[in-house]
């Protein structure tokens, strides 16, 4: 056990120098690093450290399946229409979460069908099951329901999307190095390290930023309206700041253009009266159909909707041919660009709620690191001579392992891209304590032997030998609650579970491995005759 | 060098010989420890409570009914006040906002903020944060869960590694520690936060760290001396491992308590859990779990041995060191 030949004694080395040499970028402060032109991997600060928000955002999955219903409303309204013979259909409603629609003829039902598997699919999709059930009743109605798998695909899809649309929309609001996370099946972590107040980015991921362009239906008879009624093809729609002073509008149901059909949108002074606006660019489609709808419909208004909520109502005086457009709308300067960069990251296809939220000042941050620092330090400082005055040579090695361990800990966490947040400090103090534990076990043993007449190298032989196993033991059984940690853990929790878990691999090899190669190269050269342990 | 030796050699004494008194002060203990529980209650935080928490620093030690006064003024709800260390720095918990959206929040904690910078000049905010009643209801489960899983986990590495006495023996000291910490914080009715939840899952992996050292030299000491009465095997198992389970409590302790001192308020109640948690553990090695062993029935059986033989009252060392 104590044989080391030189090729091991050299790895060894090698090993601890390369880890500990991948935690030097973390103490070198960003800037430097970057002007050397290459990435270093570096032990990024917890928001707990550096200041900074913290949101946890969940969406709201019923919403969901109240959008796809909705979309296969419009989608079975034009693939009935569209194909020859047209399939004439009514009394089309979306309600508790399914679609259900009447045949005028019904002999036309095997024809519907077979409409409504294209448009379904029959099966295929990644999972291979149905996304919905198609069921006829009382021989010409037709009722379609979102199959759970189809709905679990379709939350998976949306929350996808929406994590890109949330990383558009912080990005462009030139937060730097955010960290968005999809956490569970619908909820997105949110990290700003150095936002001090997220009350704007939280109106900004408050919003879906659903922009549709509907025609009015200026026909409606307006007390029909009031009592909630709407012509057959319209709906109903909040018009808070209507002119007229009648907060609600009836508008045709099927959108000109929808927000998925702009290139561009800014913030922009209206050159009249100076007031802010947003404007919009359509691509070539999107502009195209405007130019069609509005040369079609000179001199009626439409109606500019936001998040189901019309912001305005104007009328088409002539034809918009340029494919651009001006959201007005009593907008701040501040209220319009953030609606101008909603609309450019696109509509999140799912609405967000904030469900947590953490926001640490500065200052803290900067005294929790001061008073990390410290305590490591001064913990480090005491375990050190501690050890030194107990075990003497063996207990210098000791130390010398336990030193090597906290930067060994540090370059592992760069190259894991890790975190590190005040309970992970935590963790560091615990470790540099527990670490110590493997060497007490050791020279402990070794004491023992010599106490029973062994001669030093079958006491220093036996003294491994014997407190490895334990050692081994006492890791595994801590490793497992670590892993319990990290796995079900979250937030400070994890942060710990880190620091534990590398510390525990990398103490055994750091307490164990190194301190034997250095007692072993020492016992070889000096040939000592008493040891003093 | 004359080196320090906290221990001296070859002590002898006899652990188990107290081990009635130990059972029933520790039976004693953990009853109280329930009672407290459940009577008193934990001081649960934000994060398993759900609500609200602004962390705010003033320029000089307020008057903390003065702050309260501000807080209730804002008809944000009833506001509970803690000072944590430092004197100028105090913890206002509010519970969850009143229609529960982020808006309702946001509104509550501008309005604390900015009452309590005009009230107090020089009061700056240091954090804050809210939980809504769902996700805490999520950390709490998850909390319990990981506790629940980490003990039967480590159960049954003990039981596969050794006997099955030894698995119960060690769950049962594991249930014990953990009745002490939560009877400890019932009792100070310090702060029962997420950060606490890692205290006591590191608490269980230190305390079976130390039951696993022990029950190892038990095992072996049981090979080694097969006609060895069980009582004098644990006796002697322990005092051997001793000068290691008070040079290890003594280490851990001298971190915990840098930490405690100086590693700041946050971290504060994570500390002193872990203080009281290397204590209650390794009382926990000796009277609990090594104890409960002979209560337990464990012996050695020499006719009835599975294992590879070995040579006579010599253990597994002696084999192996002509090796060296």
């Amino acid at each position: 056990m104590l044989d080391f030949p030189r090729w091991k004694v050299a790895g060894i080395w090698l090993i601890l120098i390369a880890l500990v040499s991948l935690s030097i970028p973390t103490f070198v402060p960003e800037e430097v690093t970057k002007s050397w032109g290459i990435h270093l991997p570096r032990v990024n600060k917890g928001l707990d450290l550096a200041g900074g928000s913290y949101l946890l955002l969940e969406a709201d999955t019923n919403d969901v399946a109240a959008t796809r219903v909705e979309a296969m409303r419009e989608q079975v309204q034009t693939e009935m229409r569209r194909q020859n013979p047209r399939i004439e259909i009514g009394d089309i409603s979306s309600r508790n979460g399914q679609l259900s629609f009447m045949l005028r003829d019904p002999s036309q039902v095997d024809a519907a069908r077979e409409r409504l598997l294209s448009i379904t699919g029959t099966g295929a999709g990644m999972t291979g099951q149905r996304q919905w059930d198609i069921q006829v009743v009382d021989t010409s109605r037709f009722v379609l329901t979102p199959t759970a798998a189809g709905l679990a695909q379709a939350v998976d899809t949306a929350m996808g999307d929406a994590t890109e649309v949330v990383r558009r929309r912080i990005d462009e609001m030139g937060t730097r190095e955010p960290t968005i996370v999809r956490q569970g099946t619908n909820r997105i972590v949110v990290q700003v390290p150095g936002l001090q107040n997220p009350q704007a980015l939280k109106d900004l991921l408050g919003k879906t930023a659903k922009l549709e362009f509907k025609l009015v239906d200026t026909t409606a008879d307006p007390q029909a309206l009031a009592r909630g009624q709407a012509p057959a093809g319209d709906q109903i729609l909040p018009y808070p700041n209507n002119p007229s002073g009648v907060p609600f509008i009836a508008v045709r149901r099927s959108a000109i253009l929808t927000g998925d059909m702009l290139s561009d949108a800014r913030q922009e002074f209206e050159p009249q009266t100076n007031a802010p606006q947003v404007s919009i660019t359509f691509d070539s489609q999107g502009g195209r159909r405007f130019a069609r709808t509005t040369q079609e419909n000179v001199g009626k208004p439409f109606a500019i909707i936001l998040d189901n909520s019309v912001i305005s109502a104007p009328n088409i005086n002539e034809p918009i041919m340029g494919g651009r457009a001006a959201i007005n709308g009593g907008f701040t300067v501040e209220s319009a660009n953030q609606l101008a960069i909603a609309l450019r990251s696109g509509k999140l296809p799912i609405a967000l709620k904030v469900v947590e939220e953490s926001t640490v000042g500065p200052d803290l941050g900067a005294d929790s690191i001061r008073a990390g620092i410290l305590a490591s330090a001064v913990a480090v400082a005491l375990v050190v001579a501690f050890m030194l005055i107990t075990y003497g040579r063996f207990g210098f090695y000791a130390n010398l392992a336990v030193v090597i361990n906290v930067f060994v800990i540090l370059g592992v966490m760069a190259l894991l891209n890790g975190t590190l947040t005040l309970p992970g400090i935590a963790g560091f103090v615990l470790t540099i304590g527990t670490a110590v534990d493997a060497n007490v076990l050791i020279n402990e043993r070794i004491r023992e032997e010599r106490r029973r007449g062994r001669n030093i190298v079958q006491s220093v032989e036996l003294g491994y030998k014997e407190a490895s196993r334990t050692i081994f033991e006492a890791n595994v059984t801590h490793a497992i609650s670590g892993i319990i940690m990290f796995v079900l853990g979250s937030g400070p929790v994890k942060g710990f579970a880190v620091v534990l878990l590398i510390g525990i691999a990398t103490s055994v090899f750091t307490a164990v491995t190194f301190t034997r190669m250095l007692v072993a190269g020492w016992l070889r050269r000096a040939k000592p005759k008493t040891i003093n342990i | 060098m004359k080196l320090l030796k906290l221990v001296p050699d070859d002590t002898n004494f006899d652990f188990v010989r107290l081990r009635g008194w130990a059972f029933g002060l520790t039976l004693l203990l953990s009853v109280l420890a329930v009672g407290l529980t459940v009577y008193k209650g934990l001081n649960f935080g934000v994060d398993f409570e759900g609500g609200l928490m602004i962390e705010e620093r003033f320029a000089a030690s307020p008057d903390l009914d003065r702050v309260r006064a501000v807080v209730d003024a804002q008809g944000v709800g009833e506001a509970s006040l803690q000072q944590f260390g430092d004197p100028r720095t105090i913890t206002i918990r509010l519970p969850v906002q009143q229609g529960g959206d982020e808006g309702a929040t946001n509104a509550a904690v501008r309005k604390v903020e900015a009452a309590l910078s005009q009230q107090f000049p020089g009061a700056e905010f240091r954090r804050y944060s809210t939980v809504s009643g769902k996700v805490s209801g999520e950390l709490i489960r998850n909390g319990v869960l990981a506790v629940v899983l980490a003990i039967i986990g480590i159960g049954l590495f003990a039981i596969f590694r050794f006997e099955w006495q030894f698995g119960v023996s060690t769950i049962v000291a594991i249930v014990h520690d953990l009745l002490m910490t939560l009877g400890f914080f019932a009792l100070t009715q310090f702060e029962f936060d997420l950060n606490i939840v890692a205290a006591v899952l590191t608490i269980i992996g230190y305390s079976i760290n130390d039951k696993i050292v022990i029950d190892d030299r038990i095992r072996e000491n049981m090979r080694r001396y097969r006609k060895m009465e069980m009582r004098e095997i644990v006796n002697l198992s322990v005092n051997e491992t001793l000068p290691r389970t008070v040079m290890t409590s003594v280490t851990i302790l001298l971190a915990l308590f840098a930490l405690l001192f100086l590693g700041g308020h946050v971290l504060r109640g994570f500390t002193a859990a872990m203080v009281l948690g290397i204590v209650v553990g390794t009382y926990s090695s000796i009277y609990v779990s090594s104890s409960l062993l002979i209560s337990l029935g464990l012996r050695a059986e020499p006719e009835a041995d599975d294992k590879p033989k070995r040579g006579g009252g010599m253990g597994d060392a002696e084999r192996v060191a002509p090796r060296a």
